[in-house]
């Protein structure tokens, strides 16, 4: 994990001062230490990141949640004796955990969807969740109108929804679409195929084009999207990545030894899996995206683009600017029936 | 008598009679007639039927396959797709028709995606039926479905509870085989446990697939081991493969990773070798279980309720009497009551 807060601005301002005025005048104004403070400062209050995974029982979502932040982050890990049992409805369980590296540290919290997509009508089996997401908007948004204000508002807004496809190998599904669409407009989808240890390497170049075809043809926008690209730059380090998408990936966390060394891996009888090998499966890729490089532009882009979307479109209801219509519940609260947070 | 016992002593040459060629005979004809076959597949889409199919008996079914898009899959309902083809091994003839399901599972709402597929085996059924009670029965067509072969998804935990609705509605209709596909995305640990985890929700639900029948007690070792073997894996985790991949210099149908290759054919990566020895030991049995066992079930269903229309009229009738009887009594025991009482005031 970057302990630096990405800016997407170019290079410090005090570079630009000396070409135009001379170094002789001016000298070494210090505009870079401030690059330091913002650090110390992030490092002591830490970061917040909220990550939604959906997707159908028995994709390895936990496992793979559990990989990417190598720490057992996931529900299962966290319910003693778990047992597997698809559950009637559509649930949303949410876990907490904060985990320190480098200094840093991280507030991770893990949305879970079990019985999405389980059942034999899955009709509307999206609406819980666009329902929780709007909440945490919501939420947020019912403090930030408040009078006296806190100085820092708890941030339970999705900024990341992993969205898990399975390795069929020929389109999209219906339900995956109606999902995607749906979802699209309001929350940053990250599509991965799972277990794809059951793809060769041309079945999950030809899936992935098919994918990304049905995904312009509904219209469907997923992170990175192209209008939000500030610049040159960007653009072209998310065009990689938007030929890339969705990634391909195996997750674990068992350990194997290869050529001397410990890799995580899937041993199997034709060979070992190795979840870290980008020749093997685009884990690495999806890491990288979601925590290494674009961290903070997720929660920017849920900041800047969803959650501002979401509030025009509240405040624009109600006759006045600053009071709310209410909202679709009777006590004004949200449902807290539902959510689990462990701490 | 002393003859016959000579006789007796001496089979080959005084009391052979010679029915004994009669298995051979039965052998040269059926040889000659061909054998029929009808396998269901039912699966969700993306779980490598057809490439199975197509493994399995060595032949490419569906030359020209068109998948449809997401768009269209939404409209669609199941299809019932069947193909035939006619392969022949060492001049023995198998007419083998293969019923695909397109469509099954694919729609948000599956509620009755499989309506459409307990429809076809009946119908077949019916046909059959109707053959049988016809006039001219030389040639009638066994278009029955003798085997379904259920796909069943390994990126589960389990069966999920369409594979459960859909089982509990065929299984007193055709012999269901399990299997659970694309098994090279399972660990051997992982496989063990699905399965075993499947055999018990299918106990758990009370769902009857086929059993394979013991080896008699005459057959060879050899077979009764297998039988064994083969009893014990269901239910199967098979890959498939349409391509052809060098292997230590030999041409193995086969999968290429870049962690390795799987073999179709290896007892060690999977359990394909398994599921088409069972199929092609026991197709005569699946034969026989659809006929005796399936097809009669039906049968008397079907004769049963065209028949009820007359019993019901009967069974009204010894209603009616047996009210009438009882109101007859209930009469009679008032008369002789009222009979009392004027007795009684007569006395007094």
């Amino acid at each position: 994990m970057t302990p630096l807060p990405y800016s997407p601005s170019g290079p410090p301002a005090a570079a630009s001062l000396r070409k135009t005025l001379g170094p002789d005048l001016f000298g070494y104004v210090g505009i870079e230490a401030v690059l330091d403070q913002m650090r110390r400062k992030t490092m002591k209050s830490g970061f917040e990141f909220n990550i939604m995974v959906v997707g159908q029982s028995g994709l390895g979502k936990s496992t793979l949640v559990d990989t990417l932040f190598k720490s057992k982050v996931s529900r299962k890990s966290c319910t003693p004796n778990y047992e597997e049992k698809i559950s009637k409805t559509v649930k949303l369980q949410s876990v907490s955990h904060v985990i320190e590296e480098k200094g840093v540290k991280l507030k991770l919290t893990v949305i879970d969807t079990p019985g999405f997509g389980d059942q034999i009508n899955n009709e509307n089996c999206w609406e819980p969740i666009v329902k929780h997401v709007n909440e945490q908007y919501e939420k947020y948004l019912k403090e930030e109108l408040h009078v006296t204000r806190k100085r820092r508002i708890p941030d339970t807004r999705i900024h990341c929804c992993v969205y898990f496809l399975p390795a069929t190998g020929h389109w999209l599904r219906p339900i995956d679409v109606e999902f995607m669409k749906r979802l699209g407009k309001i929350v940053s989808i990250v599509p991965v195929i799972a277990k794809a240890d059951t793809l060769t390497i041309e079945e999950r170049l030809e899936f992935k084009q098919r994918i990304r075809q049905d995904l312009l043809a509904n219209g469907i926008r997923v992170y990175p999207q192209e209008e939000y690209d500030e610049d040159a730059e960007d653009r072209i380090m998310n065009d990689r990545i938007r030929e890339s998408i969705p990634f391909a990936v195996v997750g674990t966390d068992k350990e194997h030894q290869v050529n001397g060394h410990k890799v995580l891996g899937r041993k199997t009888k034709w060979g070992i899996i190795e979840v870290e090998n980008v020749a093997h499966c685009e884990f690495a890729n999806l890491r990288d995206l979601l925590i290494r490089s674009h961290l903070q532009d997720l929660k920017d882009v849920t900041h800047n683009i969803h959650y501002e979307t979401y509030r025009v479109q509240r405040l624009n209801e109600s006759p006045h600017g600053s009071a709310l219509s209410p909202y679709p519940f009777q006590n004004g609260t949200t449902n807290n029936s539902d959510l689990e947070s462990h701490l | 008598m002393s003859q016959s016992g000579e006789k007796g002593k001496f089979p080959e040459t005084a009391g052979y009679v010679g029915f004994a060629n009669l298995p051979n005979q039965v052998h040269r004809k059926s040889v000659k007639k061909g054998f029929e076959f009808t396998l269901m597949v039912v699966g969700e889409s993306g779980l490598g039927k057809s490439t199975l199919i197509n493994s399995l008996f060595l032949t490419d079914l569906y030359p020209e396959r068109y998948v449809p898009g997401a768009a269209e899959k939404i409209e669609r309902t199941v299809q019932i797709e069947a193909s035939t083809v006619e392969i022949e091994e060492r001049g023995v003839k198998l007419r083998l028709t293969v019923v695909d399901t397109p469509g099954y599972g694919d729609a948000i709402n599956s509620q009755d995606c499989f309506k459409t597929i307990i429809q076809y085996i009946d119908n077949q059924f019916e046909r059959y039926l109707h053959d049988e009670s016809g006039l001219n029965r030389r040639h009638i067509v066994d278009n029955r479905v003798h085997c379904c072969f259920y796909f069943i998804s390994p990126f589960g935990h389990g069966l999920k509870p369409l594979d459960v609705e859909f089982m509990k509605a065929i299984h007193s209709k055709v012999n269901i085989v399990p299997v659970i596909a694309k098994a090279d995305t399972l660990t051997l640990k992982e496989r063990d446990r699905l399965k075993r985890r499947i055999l018990d929700e299918i106990a758990e639900h009370g769902i009857k697939i086929y059993q394979l029948p013991d080896a008699d007690s005459d057959e060879d070792e050899e077979f009764k081991e297998q039988t064994r073997v083969l009893k014990a894996s269901i239910p199967f985790a098979v890959i498939g493969s349409n391509q052809l991949i060098e292997v230590k210099g030999k041409k193995i149908r086969g999968r290429l990773y870049p962690w390795g290759v799987v073999e179709v054919e290896n007892p060690e990566h999977n359990d394909f070798l398994k599921l088409r020895t069972m199929l092609v030991t026991h197709m005569q049995d699946l034969q026989e279980v659809t006929q005796d066992l399936h097809y009669e079930n039906f049968r008397s269903e079907r004769l049963k309720r065209s028949g009820r229309n007359v019993e019901e009229d009967v069974v009204d009738k010894d209603q009616i009497l047996l009210q009438k009887e009882a109101e007859l009594r209930r009469m009679q025991q008032m008369i002789a009551h009222m009979q009392a009482q004027m007795k009684m005031k007569e006395d007094e």
